[in-house]
């Protein structure tokens, strides 16, 4: 399963990406398994994306929580809170 | 309705006007700007940085805005919100609702103001004495945001 994956703030800054690439194993289908996924590729990742750290995601544009499932094709996005306004 | 996400500045007084005159029945336009301040969590703040989410940010406000217009009896909306590097008394937000009347204009105004804070994807760094920092999201719009649902449910 392909997606496209973007990061952004304080996010983008720690790992170093503000997008990428990627194809799925088949058996990261949720946003969940996604992020237990990406955080095996080390530390800042794990602190990052498992850590207490709040972070939030989105897929299509839309904000979603960890059940989500993801979907061949999708553009998935991980942020902190907002803090616009 | 109208979503503008942009670096320019904007003048409140001509998008004022823009709305009122759209339609001859309008009674009443209510506003909110938003200003950088200069002071944050106790430190004095001399720069400020917006990112957002092109794509998902528009998105984000067009969807608030409907919320509002299925809420309220209002005519339209218009938000406006700058991003990149901005200072101390810069504008950083324009949220302006037209209606018959004021009372719906009024909570229509405050209701996508506290959604936007909670649910647009804007983030925030400011440059303070001791360097630069992300700012964190605060409990209280969270809880601003929650006045307004007794379902506690997300507006997706």
């Amino acid at each position: 399963m392909k997606i496209k994956l973007f990061y952004f703030a304080r996010l983008k800054e720690t790992l170093k990406y503000s997008t990428e690439d990627l194809d799925l194993p088949a058996d990261v289908v949720t946003i969940l398994k996604l992020k237990a996924f990406l955080a095996k590729r080390g530390d800042v990742w794990g602190e990052m994306l498992m850590g207490k750290l709040k972070v939030r995601a989105a897929i299509n544009h839309e904000l979603v929580d960890d059940k989500a499932a993801i979907a061949d094709g999708d553009e998935v996005a991980f942020f902190p809170p907002v803090t616009g306004g | 309705m109208t979503v503008r996400v942009q670096t320019e500045d904007f003048d409140v007084g001509f998008e004022i006007s823009q709305l009122r005159k759209m339609r001859k029945d309008t009674g009443a336009v209510v506003s909110f700007v938003g200003q950088v301040r200069d002071l944050n969590e106790g430190d004095s703040v001399s720069q400020l940085t917006l990112e957002h989410y092109p794509g998902m940010t528009e998105r984000s406000l067009s969807l608030i805005i409907g919320q509002a217009k299925s809420r309220w009896d209002i005519f339209d909306a218009l938000i406006i919100h700058r991003v990149g590097t901005l200072e101390p008394t810069d504008q950083i937000v324009l949220v302006a609702v037209s209606g018959a009347h004021r009372g719906e204009a009024f909570k229509a105004c405050e209701f996508i103001m506290d959604y936007l804070k909670t649910e647009a994807p804007f983030w925030k760094k400011e440059v303070t004495q001791s360097g630069e920092r992300w700012v964190e999201a605060k409990q209280t719009d969270d809880a601003a945001r929650e006045r307004w649902t007794t379902t506690h449910e997300s507006i997706e």
